[in-house]
């Protein structure tokens, strides 16, 4: 059919695109533009390039492709276009995994040694699961949509409030904090990448082989179970792809903001296609867009760097605002 | 009434509570194969549920039987390429193309797995045809007005080319000549042998069909002909006489009797 070639065709723009970013990224440095090609190379800048510049721009894609599949799944399974990631609870899990994590080690987060990193990133990770855990457990498993929904935004305030409190009661730990909510990519490294890649990997196809059960449920739950879905096994695949997704992403970069929100609703202004085409369009649009972020932030106040997360607010909240203002004609937010 | 034998579907003592309220209450129904069963009465009587616990969709206590056979003993796949159901007022996501959407009817067929085959292609362009929504294939669901999207809905239900039909108000929205383009899509189903239950408010619509479910207040107050006086009188007394069935050219009119 014609949306099909229209899909693949924007399949392969947004692929193109991502791989553009991530090399683009790895001119983009500290004082600038570096185009190493153009400059030759010596060890040293070959090393800055390949072990820092290349692996970020990598994990910043790959952060953002977790994040944008996550939208994706978040709003298909939750049938509602303003679900996002971290909808569940586990960006506040997140929080607070870090939050302990530092209170108790201390330290400047985001320059601290390697193994205290690593720390983190499971602090965060462990946090993200157990928030998410808790609002299964809150919701009575994952049958009943509008109560897990509440169920994650009740996760979501108590734990916020927690780690408001962790911060108010150990100052020190609060720049390292804000590091971490406002989102960075500044610490994603090739240990990061090869986390992140088969998490992706992984939840894609968990997240494909549901496609048509998401694709059932945009006509109603009773609708979906009437065309005999396995809407049970679906639901507990998908929420931990959710939640494996996103706690893999905010482990690895904090907070980033918008980015699993925009990217659905992009795809959709692009293509109307089945969650087999749009799961997978969602994931090349967030990638694309979390590694361009990332470009942008590095060179346009260099030598300052931008948190990444404010970039992507920036852009996804002004996305999303302008496609709510155009949204009561036909085409806009629903 | 049918020997056990000609029923599609049965229902013994079947009860359904929703929100700790009982909804249907001991109902013992014989569903007749291959005819068209049309359940009409009061808002809040049931009916809905009633066709939603036929589907399976509905924890019941009682019994919901398929050809004599639970329905709880079916699989879900099972159930669904026997039983299509097309509910009332499900809050959809508007994102799917008509094409994609008429395709999920098929999916009992493929499996969730599955890929559309050729005879799938073939059904839901035969079913888009039928209730007119062919010209709309590439168009979302979003852009088509409330009446067409019932009829992209029907196409779905259709699609599915399940021997028993199970319709929640299929003519909501529907104006008068889709209403009497459906009628004769029922009459076709019908003579392809497909056992049709339909919700309808729409009493002159109903009275259509070989059968009527006359419900009131969780229970079943009358089953019987849709040509039969008798169920006529059971319809206006539930309606507290507030509606007269009237003859008409060989159909029925219903209209209200004002006091």
């Amino acid at each position: 059919m014609n949306d099909m070639s229209c899909a693949n065709r924007w399949m392969g723009l947004l692929l193109l695109i991502g791989i553009a970013t991530v090399l683009l990224g790895t001119a983009a440095g500290s004082q600038g533009w570096q185009a190493w090609w153009l400059a030759g190379g010596d060890a040293v800048s070959q090393q800055i390039v390949l072990d820092i510049r290349l692996p970020r721009s990598l994990g910043a894609w790959l952060g953002g492709a977790l994040l944008g599949l996550a939208g994706a799944v978040a709003q298909g399974l939750f049938r509602n276009p303003l679900a996002d990631p971290y909808l569940l609870g586990s960006a506040s899990g997140a929080s607070l995994g870090v939050g302990i994590y530092l209170s108790l080690f201390g330290g400047n987060a985001w320059a601290m040694a390697w193994w205290m990193g690593l720390g983190l990133t499971g602090a965060a990770f462990v946090g993200a699961v157990l928030a998410v855990l808790l609002t299964l457990l809150l919701a009575r498993g994952v049958q009943q949509t509008l109560r897990l929904l509440l169920a994650g935004v009740v996760v979501g305030v108590v734990l916020g409030a927690v780690t408001s409190m962790i911060s108010l009661l150990q100052p020190q730990v609060q720049q390292a904090m804000q590091g971490f909510m406002l989102g960075s990519t500044a610490f994603v490294g090739w240990s990061a990448c090869i986390t992140l890649a088969p998490v992706l990997a992984l939840c894609m196809a968990l997240a494909w082989v549901f496609a048509r059960v998401l694709d059932a449920l945009t006509l109603g739950e009773a609708t979906a179970q009437s065309l005999g879905v396995p809407l049970r096994s679906a639901r507990l695949v998908l929420v931990g792809v959710l939640s494996l997704a996103t706690g893999a992403a905010v482990a690895h970069m904090g907070l980033v903001a918008f980015v699993g929100l925009a990217a659905p609703h992009l795809v959709r202004s692009l293509v109307r296609t089945t969650h087999a085409r749009s799961l997978l369009l969602a994931a090349l649009m967030g990638g694309a867009l979390l590694a361009l972020a990332d470009v942008m932030a590095r060179v346009l106040f260099a030598p300052q760097e931008l948190p990444v997360g404010v970039l992507t607010a920036v852009i996804g909240g002004g996305y999303l605002l302008w496609r709510v203002y155009r949204g009561s004609g036909a085409g806009g937010v629903r | 009434m049918n020997a056990p034998s000609h029923a599609a579907l049965q229902t013994h003592q079947l009860q359904v509570h929703l929100g700790g309220r009982p909804v249907l209450q001991g109902l013992d129904l014989q569903i007749s194969a291959g005819r068209w069963t049309c359940v009409v009465g009061p808002n809040g009587a049931g009916k809905s549920t009633l066709l939603k616990a036929l589907a399976g969709l509905l924890p019941h206590s009682g019994q919901v039987l398929w050809q004599g056979q639970s329905i709880e003993s079916l699989s879900g796949r099972e159930r669904a390429l026997q039983l299509s159901w097309l509910g009332q007022g499900e809050s959809t996501t508007l994102d799917l193309r008509v094409w994609d959407v008429a395709m999920l009817g098929r999916l009992p067929h493929q499996g969730w797995l599955g890929a559309p085959t050729e005879q799938d292609a073939q059904m839901v362009e035969a079913a888009l045809k039928a209730t007119q929504a062919w010209d709309w294939r590439e168009r979302t669901l979003g852009e088509l007005s409330g009446g067409e999207r019932q009829r992209v809905l029907l196409a779905r239900a259709m699609a599915g080319n399940a021997p028993v039909m199970l319709m929640d108000e299929p003519l909501a929205n529907l104006d008068p000549p889709h209403q009497v383009d459906w009628l004769e899509q029922v009459h076709c189903l019908r003579a392809q042998g497909t056992t049709v239950v339909s919700v309808l408010h729409e009493i002159g619509m109903a009275l259509h069909g070989d059968e009527v479910i006359v419900m009131d207040q969780g229970r079943v107050s009358h089953h019987g002909a849709c040509s039969d006086p008798a169920s006529h009188a059971a319809i206006e007394s539930v309606f507290d006489h507030r509606i007269r069935i009237h003859a008409l050219d060989g159909q029925w009119v219903v209209l209200p009797r004002t006091a």
